[in-house]
């Protein structure tokens, strides 16, 4: 490369050069757009982020019922000024392994039962008070409070108990569990002074900014916490978060310069969006799918030979492409993905065979009656025309399929997890347990499907508890395929997180865990 | 002594009035009573246990007959007291207060450009009737308020916000903002507005003052030799003011009541926003709260353009 171009892009990563322009010298230079991008981005991570500026967002799924009480958080804007504001125990890295975050060291016992979190020290919440081990055990007993209504629930289901022991927190876990260590990534455990027991919505964390307002539903305002212990992180000296629920208000807020990052780019105008100018479209593939769900215990979907018709009477390749504008990928019919730690990539591919799926609905035996599929705009986006190609594909292998469209309004308390065929959608979990356990084991509230299978009850448990990684990976291998051949859902595809930001954000990372960088592209990107 | 025609007239339409906003209130009542779904069960979610649900209807007071809620409901009302919101607990009418605040200010401003200009445009297309003025007027008013409020949004946002960069596209307003900047951050919802309320006002002035006009004592006044726009604007318009008044009021009350979509458009803070992420959650209060103004707000300036209407009116201020 010319010494010049080196300079210039030397430059430019420290914004001192414009990247249009340099993107025109490598041009000039005869080096392609693509390639002379890829340089840049590695040399703007080379010169290392850049601090002070302001970061506007513009962000869809904020409404003024939110509140900042962490366990109550349920949507995207929630989630994502509690990522910025908030830190956990552990953080989960973009290729799925744990990596400490408030505790700097984990240990456990050797049958994973007993874990102990070691508290980094010198780390303040923003009120300058310092985060002992009692506020983290607090923390953790009230997320386990009934009463709290916490999302965490589920999660601290499996804890017998929590104690403090100087600078470490112990857990005691009813059974063993190896992916723990995971779970106390998730963003409603975020810690608290007191466990915020006593005003759960103060907005007092220990996260790289702060909260300087809150106006929920319409904006919040965050600053740079001057005292927070990790350099690495919080880069701009203030983040301002816009709920903007419409997506083309969205996107003409990034356009004109208004806010410099978006999330929930619809996958339809995403490659419009591109050529404007100065605007970068991220696709990321995540572990979120959408799902038409059966439920194995009512007729006609309690035999599986019309289980069997169905999954294979739907086109994927065709969904991925209509649907998500192939801002996506296709499922196979269990809710794990090449996302997530210890997936079983030589599982067959199932695909569209009308003529299979003609020979099983034959032997199904049934009637010959439209099975009516349950649907709605809300169910996912784009739900409606999903069914209505699985309709025509399931036609063509003689399936009579019935659409029903419901309203949104109750759609999740009347339709989800009632009705015996319906669309729905999952987000994803940061390890494959938490997603069987929330959804298919015997036991679990959420088991839409009403897949209950003993063995693969067995199994879950048995790979919860293993610490060797190798016999883990073979466990929940033989898991997805009981799911894939014997359950209920029918999972078409994985959708992508789409997010898009301007020239003057630096520093993207894809993050699989969840949208906009698992929450964190406040705390990670900076000023270009 | 025999009451004032004026006064009593006032008296029976304010009465009036009132008895239509309980009219409204029970309404409103029935209407989020006869919501599908249990509110306790709302409020607690698909996990609450049968003790829970009990509890909370208990201290919700859902086990009285409908029509002690109700009473109880409007006696607080009454008193301010709107409640608590259900998903996030604060005080109903501090939140609504500081949302119908920004909905009045957005409505306002554009009240503010948009009645005068409505009425000037009408007078002028009167004056020039059937010549360029007047269809060009017209067309143009008839054209903004027939294309759909959300794409006259995204049209101008295109234009003004992403083209030319001269006014935000986020219409986000907050407390530390000072009024220029307030208005600045409203421009573009302020445009919207002005051109969906124009033209709807600026035909029923035309159309009113055409109807004057073929008055004899119109063409007195031409036969005086009095100039054109004088006679309108001194002598048919005063006499065409009801009518115009009431098509006034109408829209000034779709400014406060009926721009939800405006408001999703360019994120402005206001009630229709507010209202609609609440029903969504089932929270009655709020609803119920949101409801009872926007019935007050309708009522009010309906009752405003009678009573204006009925003080333009010489025949009713001077009875014989």
């Amino acid at each position: 490369m010319k010494d010049e171009l080196k300079y210039l892009m030397a430059l430019a990563a420290r914004g001192r050069y414009s990247r249009r322009a340099f993107l025109g010298k490598a041009a000039a230079a005869g080096i392609t757009g693509m390639v002379a991008n890829t340089m840049l981005a590695k040399a703007v991570r080379a010169a290392g982020p850049k601090k002070g500026g302001t970061l506007q967002m513009g962000l869809g799924g904020g409404e003024s019922t939110n509140s900042l009480d962490p366990a109550l958080a349920a949507s995207q804007v929630p989630f994502l000024y509690l990522m910025t504001a908030g830190d956990r125990l552990t953080d989960m890295s973009p290729t799925g392994e744990v990596m400490p975050r408030m505790a700097e060291k984990i240990g456990s016992s050797a049958d994973a039962k007993v874990w102990t979190f070691t508290l980094r020290k010198g780390m303040t919440f923003h009120d300058g008070a310092p985060v002992t081990a009692d506020d983290v055990v607090k923390t953790m007993r009230r997320h386990s409070d009934e009463n709290a209504k916490s999302g965490a629930l589920g999660i601290m289901g499996g804890i017998e108990s929590v104690n403090a022991n100087g600078d470490d927190v112990v857990f005691t876990l009813k059974s063993a569990n190896a992916d723990f260590p995971a779970l106390m990534s998730d963003y409603h455990l975020i810690i608290q002074p007191g466990g915020g027991v006593d005003k759960p919505d103060a907005g007092i964390f220990s996260g790289p900014y702060k909260i300087k307002s809150f106006e929920p539903g319409v904006r919040i305002e965050l600053e740079k916490f001057a005292d927070y212990w990790d350099d690495s992180r919080g880069h701009y000296d203030a983040i301002e978060m816009l709920v903007i629920n419409d997506a083309t208000a969205r996107n003409a807020a990034l356009q004109s310069g208004q806010v410099q990052l978006v999330n929930q780019v619809d996958p339809k105008v995403a490659d419009l969006l591109k050529r404007a100018p100065g605007v970068t479209v991220n696709a990321t593939a995540g572990r979120g799918h959408y799902v038409f769900i059966m439920r194995c215990n009512a007729a006609p979907f309690d035999n599986n030979d019309l289980r069997m018709a169905l999954k294979l009477s739907i086109d994927r390749e065709e969904m991925v492409q209509k649907i998500l504008s192939g801002y996506g990928s296709v499922g196979n019919d269990f809710p794990i993905n090449k996302a997530y730690p210890l997936f079983d990539a030589s599982i067959p591919q199932r695909t569209y065979d009308p003529e299979k799926a003609a020979d099983y609905y034959k032997k199904s035996g049934h009637d010959g009656s439209p099975i009516i599929l349950r649907t709605a705009d809300g169910a996912f986006p784009g739900a409606v025309d999903a069914a209505a190609l699985f309709q025509q594909s399931a036609a063509k292998a003689g399936i009579p399929l019935e659409i029903k469209r419901e309203p949104n309004d109750g759609y999740w308390s009347d339709v989800w997890n009632k009705q015996p065929f319906c669309a729905s959608y999952w987000g994803g979990r940061p390890v494959q347990d938490q997603m069987y356990t929330t959804a298919y084991l015997s036991t679990a509230d959420w088991n839409d499907t009403a897949f209950k299978d003993p063995h693969f009850d067995e199994l879950i448990v048995q790979a919860r508890g293993e610490l060797d990684q190798a016999k883990r990976k073979s466990l929940y291998s033989e898991a997805g395929l009981l799911v894939r051949d014997t359950g209920g859902a029918i999972v078409p595809m994985f959708n992508d997180f789409i997010n898009a930001y301007s020239d003057k954000v630096a520093g993207w990372e894809d993050n699989p865990n969840q949208d906009t960088m698992n929450g964190l592209a406040g705390v990670l990107c900076w000023e270009a | 002594m025999a009451v004032h025609p004026v006064v009593k007239l006032m008296t029976q339409r304010l009465a009036l009035g009132l008895l239509l906003l309980l009219a409204a209130s029970v309404l409103i009542f029935v209407g989020t009573q006869i919501l599908p779904g249990d509110v306790a069960q709302a409020i607690l979610g698909q996990s609450a246990t049968p003790q829970a649900l009990a509890n909370m209807r208990e201290a919700m007071g859902l086990n009285d007959p409908a029509y002690v809620r109700y009473l109880h409901w409007l006696g607080a009302a009454l008193h301010g007291d709107l409640g608590q919101s259900l998903t996030n607990g604060e005080d109903v009418a501090e939140a609504i207060g500081k949302r119908f605040g920004n909905t009045l200010f957005l409505a306002v401003v554009a009240a503010v450009i948009a009645v005068p200009t409505a009425i000037i445009l009408g007078l002028i297309a009167v004056r020039y009737q059937g010549r360029w003025p007047d269809r060009l007027i017209s067309g143009v008013t008839l054209a903004t308020v027939s294309v759909p409020e959300f794409l006259l949004g995204y049209v101008v946002m295109f234009l003004l916000a992403v083209k030319y960069r001269l006014a935000p596209s986020v219409s986000t307003i907050y407390d530390t903002m000072s009024l220029g900047e307030k208005l600045h951050a409203i421009a573009l919802p302020v445009i919207v507005l002005v051109l969906v309320v124009l033209g709807h006002m600026m035909r029923m002035t035309r159309a009113a003052i055409l109807n004057v006009m073929q008055s004899a004592y119109v063409e007195t006044a031409e036969l005086k030799g009095l100039r054109p726009f004088l006679i309108i604007a001194r002598h048919a318009f005063p006499n065409a003011i009801s009518p115009v008044v009431n098509v006034v009021m109408i829209n000034l009350a779709y400014l406060v009541v009926g721009v939800v979509v405006v408001e999703v458009v360019f994120v402005y803070p206001g009630m229709g926003q507010y209202l609609v992420d609440h029903v969504a959650k089932r929270d009655v209060p709020v609803v119920q709260a949101c409801g009872l103004i926007f019935a007050a707000v309708y009522i009010i300036l309906n009752v405003a353009a009678d009573v204006i209407s009925i003080l333009a009116n010489p025949r009713l201020r001077h009875p014989k």
